[in-house]
């Protein structure tokens, strides 16, 4: 018998694979394709303690081997979310993670507290790392200071294992890995997308209303391995990665770079039943490699 | 249930200069409506998102869709090459839909409905399931169909469930002009409009159509197409459902959308 499951603060998963926060809804969507049973975590969609509108459209476009995504983190705010999304997860044996979204300190501490009184929440993804949104959010993720004092006042604002959600556009991931570590971090999740632009040539336009969007996809997974890689070695909390990844492969990779878990995100659109099939690649990995347990393989290449 | 799944190519042949007429036999064919769409992959792995492409026709025995397309791209101008016998990966059925039953008893008294549809440039292969459709539910219908030329494709086949009309833009056939003038030259009445087709001609449907129902399909850029990236939204005059800031996904709660009940 093959173990999958893995454990971060002390919550265990029956396996490493998750999906990428705003590629899965609730889950809901998805629900017609693939069992949430068969996934370690269900990730949600950014969350405030407000609903918030978006950016005006277009909002996503094809890039080469990716794509650019200015959504502008549309939610329904915190209390249709637990009054409807809640419920629904609650259903299924997998675990959840809520991923949270704000403008200011407060605003996250509000969405915090309250999802410390949801039992069906396992643990909170904080993301500081949209690069989509004017106001605010970006700013907690490239500044070491802030991103610190942030996870500092949510950490004490809630019982919930946090982890926080790192950006890729920094100059140094060592150290907001660190920073995050620092100021109480459960956890790291990374990466979100990295900023990007498209120029529709024909309409000498921009592709996106909102000019960048985040990139996403395969084309990216490079640069997701090296600061998985980088950032693992940085601290000591477990770390969840992402950035392209679409089979049993690309997560074995993420593994042996030092991630505890992974994330399936803009592939979800591409395969519909890409995260249940990412945890059967890893099994036949593991079965073809005779390896017992998958936790033997997490950081493996040094 | 939508699921990704595997097509076989039927028959595919050019119906006017860069428009194809493309058969595919899949089991997405039992459960497809007039104004849903699949999402069509490309082989080519770095053009990865599934293009929207409406359906235009389900065969009678539910075995297969036709797609018309215009190729305007990367993945249009792949699927034009596309042969008789070859595989193609799909992802559907996407979208609402028209609720035939609600057009057929729009006025609520039990007299037959008439139904004005309206197509301008790609959005007529659509209206050509709808026509069918509500046809086949008792409705009167009559079409009118934009070109930019007298390069038509599609427009015989209206004739079989509708008094049909036409208009192009450099009056090389029917009305000169877009489907509004014809409709006024033609003095058309009815009960209720069913439309697709660029921005511009549905906001002057819109305004056209005043107070009679008006059903409209929208297009946007999309990603998941199933309702969950949140890419694709439109404004809505009330709070929906789903988003509660008045944005509505046309990738699931439409493409077909009311006219009064959109911000476009
Ligand atoms: C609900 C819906 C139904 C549609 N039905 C039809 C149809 O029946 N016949 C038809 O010819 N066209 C239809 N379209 C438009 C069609 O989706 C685009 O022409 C097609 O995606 C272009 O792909 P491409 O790879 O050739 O172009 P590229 O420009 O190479 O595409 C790049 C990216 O942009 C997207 N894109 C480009 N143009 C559009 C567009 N107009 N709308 C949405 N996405 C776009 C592509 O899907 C792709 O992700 C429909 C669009 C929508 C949203
Ligand atoms: C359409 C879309 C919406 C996203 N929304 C969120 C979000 O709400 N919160 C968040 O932390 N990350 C969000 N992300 C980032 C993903 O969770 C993920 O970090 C990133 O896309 C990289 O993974 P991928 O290449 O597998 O997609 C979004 C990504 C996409 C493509
Ligand atoms: S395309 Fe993703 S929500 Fe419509």
């Amino acid at each position: 018998m093959i173990k999958t499951e893995v454990t971060i603060a002390g919550v265990t998963f029956k396996n490493p694979v998750m999906e990428g926060s705003g590629t899965f809804g609730s889950g809901m969507e998805y629900s017609e394709f693939v069992d949430l049973n068969r996934l370690g975590a269900v990730v949600t969609k950014g969350v405030a303690n407000v609903p918030w509108p978006g950016n005006p459209t277009p909002r996503v476009c094809e890039v080469y081997g990716g794509m650019l995504n200015a959504i502008g983190l549309q939610n329904p705010g915190i209390e249709v979310f637990c009054e409807r999304d809640l419920p629904f997860l609650e259903q299924f044996d997998t675990r959840v993670i809520v991923n949270v979204c704000g403008r200011s300190v407060s605003d996250y501490v509000e969405v915090a507290e309250r999802l410390s009184e949801e039992k069906r929440v396992d643990m909170l993804e904080i993301n500081v790392s949209c690069p989509n949104v004017k106001e605010g959010a970006i700013a907690f993720g490239t500044d070491k200071a802030c991103l610190e004092n942030i996870t500092k006042e949510i950490k004490a604002h809630t019982r919930k294992p946090v982890i926080m959600k790192l950006t890729p556009n920094v100059t140094d991931i060592a150290e907001m890995a660190r920073a995050a570590e620092s100021g109480g971090a459960d956890a790291i999740s990374l990466i979100n997308t990295i900023t990007g632009m498209k120029i529709d040539i024909e309409r000498r336009r921009f592709a996106l209303a909102n000019k960048t969007g985040g990139m996403s996809g395969p084309a990216i997974k490079p640069i997701a391995v090296r600061m998985v890689y980088q950032a693992s070695h940085a601290v000591k909390i477990p770390v969840i990665g992402m950035g392209g990844i679409a089979t049993g492969e690309d997560a074995i990779e993420f593994m042996m770079a030092g991630a505890t878990a992974v994330s399936v995100g803009m592939m979800n659109f591409v395969n519909p039943y890409a995260t249940v099939e990412c945890a059967y690649g890893i099994e036949d990995y593991l079965t073809r490699h005779g390896i017992e347990d998958i936790n033997e393989i997490i950081g493996c290449v040094g | 249930m939508k699921s990704k799944t595997k097509g076989k190519v039927l028959s595919q042949k050019e119906l006017a200069p860069g428009i194809f007429d493309l058969k595919i036999e899949t089991v997405l064919a039992q459960q497809a409506r007039s104004g849903q769409f699949v999402g069509v992959y490309t082989r080519d792995a770095s053009a990865l998102l599934p293009r929207p492409i409406s359906i235009c026709e389900v065969s009678a025995d539910k075995k297969s869709i036709r797609l018309v397309y215009r190729v305007a791209g990367k993945g249009t101008g792949e699927f034009s090459s596309l042969k008789e016998g070859d595989d193609v990966t799909l992802l559907g059925v996407l979208g609402n839909g028209y609720d035939i039953r609600k057009i057929a008893d729009i006025k609520g008294d039990g007299t037959q409905t008439k139904a004005l549809l309206l197509g301008g440039g790609i959005g007529i292969p659509p209206m050509l399931e709808l026509a069918g459709e509500l046809a086949a539910a008792g409705v009167k219908v009559v079409s009118v169909m934009g070109y930019r030329d007298d390069k038509t494709f599609l427009l015989d086949e209206f004739t079989k469930y509708s008094e049909t009309y036409v208009a192009t833009e450099d009056g090389s056939l029917g009305t000169k002009g877009n489907v509004l003038d014809a409709v006024r030259e033609e003095n058309l009445d009815f009960d209720v409009i069913c439309a697709c087709g660029p921005m511009p001609m549905l906001r002057a449907i819109k305004s056209f159509a005043g107070e009679k129902p008006a059903f409209i399909s929208l297009e946007e850029r999309m990603a998941c197409g199933v309702g969950a990236c949140l890419g694709c939204v439109v404004g809505t005059v009330r709070e929906d459902h789903h988003s509660h800031v008045n944005n509505a996904r046309i990738c699931t709660d439409g493409p077909v959308f009311e006219a009064s009940e959109v911000d476009i």
